[in-house]
């Protein structure tokens, strides 16, 4: 079989894999190359560069071919789209993988795929890029491999072996979503295939502890992916989605990416993106619940009537004034729970202020140099000096902190 | 005090130090000014570069701290900020260094005080040197060359910001440990041959190499990747300055993506062609809203757009593929060979076809012309996909509950995808409204057989009439 020169494949595949958020390269194992082989994880992420769409570029994230006899509606590789094919060879992703990470462009891999053949034959392929990566070049960079729920379990089982992260996308924040844009796809299943991939890490985690050379089991975890805006899920729905795929599958992250037109688009879309700033506000609230203890029900009720996140303030500002009673929180004596629900305030800042007072009292000055800005912050706390007695209960509060509308900012090279 | 007799009172004393990043050097005369009680304001710390000479011999020669002085006290999270803080270009930084640590001799805790002064300035150079040493790793780009024997070299050129180079020394050599590798800076430059770490004096962009072909990859990767329906200049800045721009090989293409984006997208857009805003709410408007559709091709041909028909209220939606040549010239749908032969077999299983929705998946007649004939031809997956659209609205006004698709064509109208009639027929599929799906044969499918082939289609089809009518009695109820 002729093949295109590799230059023009890679625009195609690469182009192909650019609708997955994720790019982390964190959270794994330690390793180093003093010993042999080559690269490193040294537990921070690293990100080599930033594309103009303000997405961090840290690993070469491709597919090995868009060729895919799926036929899900949002997917520019789905069966019935007319773009461009091409396939790369285990092999050749795992020497372009070399090539960039030793002229330090990159972590590591990212791997996924179209379905050619089968399941089962395309999860062999993808594990094999990993394979001759790990085996033959001996290489300790990050590999993420993308899965198919579709395939057979020993398979994926294998994958995570060579693997730091593995992934499966739900795909669609509900079944009927899913039902709807990905007719070939199946909810139990791939909920099916998280929890086995997520005891099989618990699994070799245990052997780990009792066993020095246990073989590491996808040290960064696995995580998913959801798109916003291609069906009608409000955020109501996917932060409770999110939330439950979190509690019943250890996930260290689930990734929203807004739906974004794709070029010969299926019928059944809207053509309208949804805002990017949805997104972000999802991306706030996934952090809400992560590091700030919101329960799912509190980022609920911070939605608006249609289910839906404000997108003119942050969902902290939005809790904050919906729950005007909670306010202020002063700052020398409330508790760390309190202090994180202070719109402006991050957990770094807590923490400077729960280790600042216990040499001084605070003052709004000190507040100002714990902070970034003063002026969120100060409607909701009380200081020894400062007091918001009127500002929290003032109706045109949220006009008053809500960002002003800025204009798109254009190019100024 | 007698032990520090020889310590004189007024007397200001000049540390010199050897190298701009020598922490160590720093600390040892730090730990022995605080045990000669120095304050402060009394010592100056001069870097080795710029005009140090100036005040090299100017002050008192460093006194020896007395034997039974006490131990200089740090807290651990004191020597981790100021190890990087000393990296800083600032050059106050020794000197706030040196006060810290003399304050922190009266309260050891003195680094929890995060309102402090002194401790946000060293957090803050702490932090700047962490980023740039993060950067660092980041966006060295090494390039490869060959030397004599075929050896690969990869040579990089950098320019930090602050005095980071031999700090970060170990992250290159634990992660290129089997390659030769130099880094190139202003401040100076490091070379790795595998085995051991070698240090040199300063060097210039044009001392690193001018390219690699590996780059043309790596700058396609970087267009590809970039996603332009989304487009968010101020993240990448603030994350990518455009203070490392020029020793980067990809953001050359930078301006141009950014530029391109929006026209991409509306290229992207268009390209799908699809502007379907509301979608009218009668039947009759759907009716007229198709005459004017030509969102595929099929609707660009000669022909006519043919609506469903039936009750709006109907129990039943049989669905058919699409108009045929007759219908095509009457307007109605099944009214042709196709239709006659199903009115035989609906009679046959009680079905009153007047009590139900008629329609088609696709609402215009596909065909290529030979000579005065219209030859039917198949709508293909993205057509009938199109066409959901209005096939969905109809089933959205008349909202039936039990839907026929006749065929794999108005099987993929309902569901989305393909699948085998004969792996589905005869039982029901749930639709998302919670209406059912049956699938069965298309007519004019038996129109194509002959001889026991079609008597054996011609039974199951009945067969699936019957199962239809049954569950459609059993839906009344």
């Amino acid at each position: 079989m002729s093949r295109a020169p590799i230059l023009d494949r890679l625009k195609i595949l690469a182009d192909a894999a650019k609708y997955d958020a994720s790019c982390a390269s964190s959270g794994t194992a330690k390793r180093n190359s003093t010993k042999g082989g080559i690269g490193s994880t040294e537990g921070m992420g690293i990100c080599h560069a930033y594309a103009p769409d303000g997405r961090c570029i840290s690993l070469l994230k491709i597919l090995l071919t868009n060729h895919c006899i799926f036929d899900c509606h949002y997917c520019i590789n789905r069966k019935s789209s007319n773009v461009q094919r091409a396939r790369f060879t285990p092999q050749e992703v795992a020497d372009l993988t070399l090539s960039f990470y030793r002229r330090n462009y990159i972590e590591g891999l990212f791997l996924s795929s179209g379905i050619v053949k089968s399941s089962d034959h395309t999860m062999e392929q993808i594990v094999e890029a990993a394979r001759i990566l790990r085996e033959e070049y001996d290489f300790r960079g990050y590999i993420h491999l993308k899965t198919i729920p579709e395939a057979d379990p020993e398979i994926i089982h294998r994958a995570g072996f060579y693997a730091d992260r593995v992934s499966i996308n739900v795909e669609l924040p509900t079944d009927a979503g899913l039902t709807r844009l990905a007719p070939d796809k199946d909810a139990r299943q791939i909920e099916g295939a998280l929890g086995k991939t997520s005891s099989d890490i618990v699994e070799a985690k245990d052997a780990k502890k009792r066993f020095k050379h246990a073989p590491r089991f996808a040290p960064a975890g696995q995580s998913t992916q959801m798109i916003v805006g291609a069906d009608a899920a409000s955020d109501a729905d996917i932060v409770g989605r999110a939330s439950r795929l979190y509690d019943s599958f250890d996930l260290r992250r689930v990734y929203y990416s807004a739906f974004s037109p794709i070029p010969d688009a299926s019928a059944v879309l809207p053509l309208k993106r949804p805002p990017l700033i949805r997104e972000h506000r999802l991306y706030q609230s996934d952090w809400l619940m992560r590091f700030y203890d919101y329960r799912p029900q509190e980022i609920m009720q911070a939605t608006e009537a249609d289910g839906n996140l404000p997108l003119d303030i942050d969902p902290k500002l939005a809790w904050a004034l919906k729950f005007r009673e909670r306010f202020p929180v002063d700052v020398n004596r409330a508790s760390r729970e309190d202090l994180l629900r202070v719109p402006g305030l991050g957990v770094k800042a807590v923490q400077r202020i729960l280790a600042s007072r216990r040499h001084r009292t605070l003052r709004l000055d000190d507040v100002a140099r714990l902070t970034v800005s003063l002026t969120k912050v100060r409607p909701f706390i009380c200081t020894i000096d400062w007091r918001p007695t009127l500002l929290t209960d003032r109706a045109d509060l949220r006009s008053l902190l809500a960002p002003k509308q800025e204009q798109l900012e254009l190019f100024a090279a | 005090m007698t032990a520090l007799q020889h310590v004189r009172p007024h007397a200001h004393y000049t540390v010199q130090l050897p190298r701009s990043d020598d922490f160590a050097f720093w600390r040892e005369r730090a730990r022995a000014l605080i045990q000669c009680d120095i304050p402060p304001d009394k010592v100056a710390w001069i870097e080795p570069s710029g005009n140090g000479d100036l005040f090299s011999n100017g002050g008192m020669r460093l006194p020896e701290p007395p034997a039974d002085a006490p131990p200089v006290r740090a807290s651990k999270r004191y020597l981790s900020v100021a190890q990087n803080a000393a990296l800083h270009r600032d050059p106050q930084r020794f000197a706030l260094l040196y006060r810290l640590l003399w304050r922190l001799q009266r309260n050891l805790r003195i680094m929890e005080d995060k309102a402090d002064p002194d401790v946000r300035r060293v957090e803050e150079l702490d932090k700047n040197v962490r980023r740039d040493s993060h950067k660092m790793h980041a966006f060295v780009r090494f390039r490869q060359v060959e030397e004599e024997g075929g050896a690969e070299h990869y040579i990089a050129w950098f320019e930090p910001e602050h005095h980071i180079l031999r700090a970060n020394a170990g992250f290159f050599m634990r992660r290129f440990a089997s390659m030769r590798w130099s880094i190139l800076t202003p401040q100076g430059t490091l070379h790795w041959d595998g085995e051991t770490m070698h240090e040199g004096p300063p060097a210039q962009k044009a001392d690193a190499p001018q390219g690699d072909p590996v780059e043309d990859l790596w700058r396609t990767y970087y267009a590809s990747i970039f996603n332009p329906a989304r487009l968010k200049v101020g993240a990448m800045l603030s994350e990518m300055p455009r203070k490392y721009w020029k020793n980067l090989p990809e953001a050359a293409l930078i301006p141009e993506l950014v530029a391109g984006a929006q026209k991409r997208e509306s290229e992207m857009v268009a390209a799908g062609e699809l502007s379907f805003e509301e979608r009218p709410g009668s039947l009759e408007a759907i009716g007229e809203a198709i005459e004017q559709c030509r969102k595929c091709p099929i609707g660009c041909l000669d022909n006519r757009a043919v609506m469903g028909e039936g009750p709006g209220d109907a129990a039943l939606m049989i669905v058919g593929e699409q108009p045929g040549d007759q219908e095509d010239q009457e307007g109605r749908p099944f009214v042709g060979p196709a239709g006659q032969l199903l009115d035989v077999h609906l009679e046959r299983a009680g079905i009153d076809r007047s009590r139900a929705y008629v329609t088609n998946a696709v609402k215009h007649f596909k065909f290529v012309q030979r000579g005065k004939r219209r030859l039917h031809q198949s709508p293909t997956a993205k057509e009938i996909d199109t066409c959901r659209w209005w096939i969905e609205g109809e089933r959205e006004l008349v909202q039936p509950k039990l839907v026929l698709a006749m065929g794999a064509s108005a099987a993929r109208g309902m569901l989305g995808k393909t699948v085998s009639i004969s792996k589905v027929r005869g039982q029901a599929m749930s639709l998302e409204d919670g209406s059912e799906l049956w699938v069965t044969a298309h007519p004019s499918y038996l129109l194509r057989l002959d001889g026991d082939a079609r008597e054996k289609q011609a039974a199951l089809f009945d067969a699936d009439l019957a199962a239809v009518r049954e569950r459609l009695a059993e839906l009344a109820q």
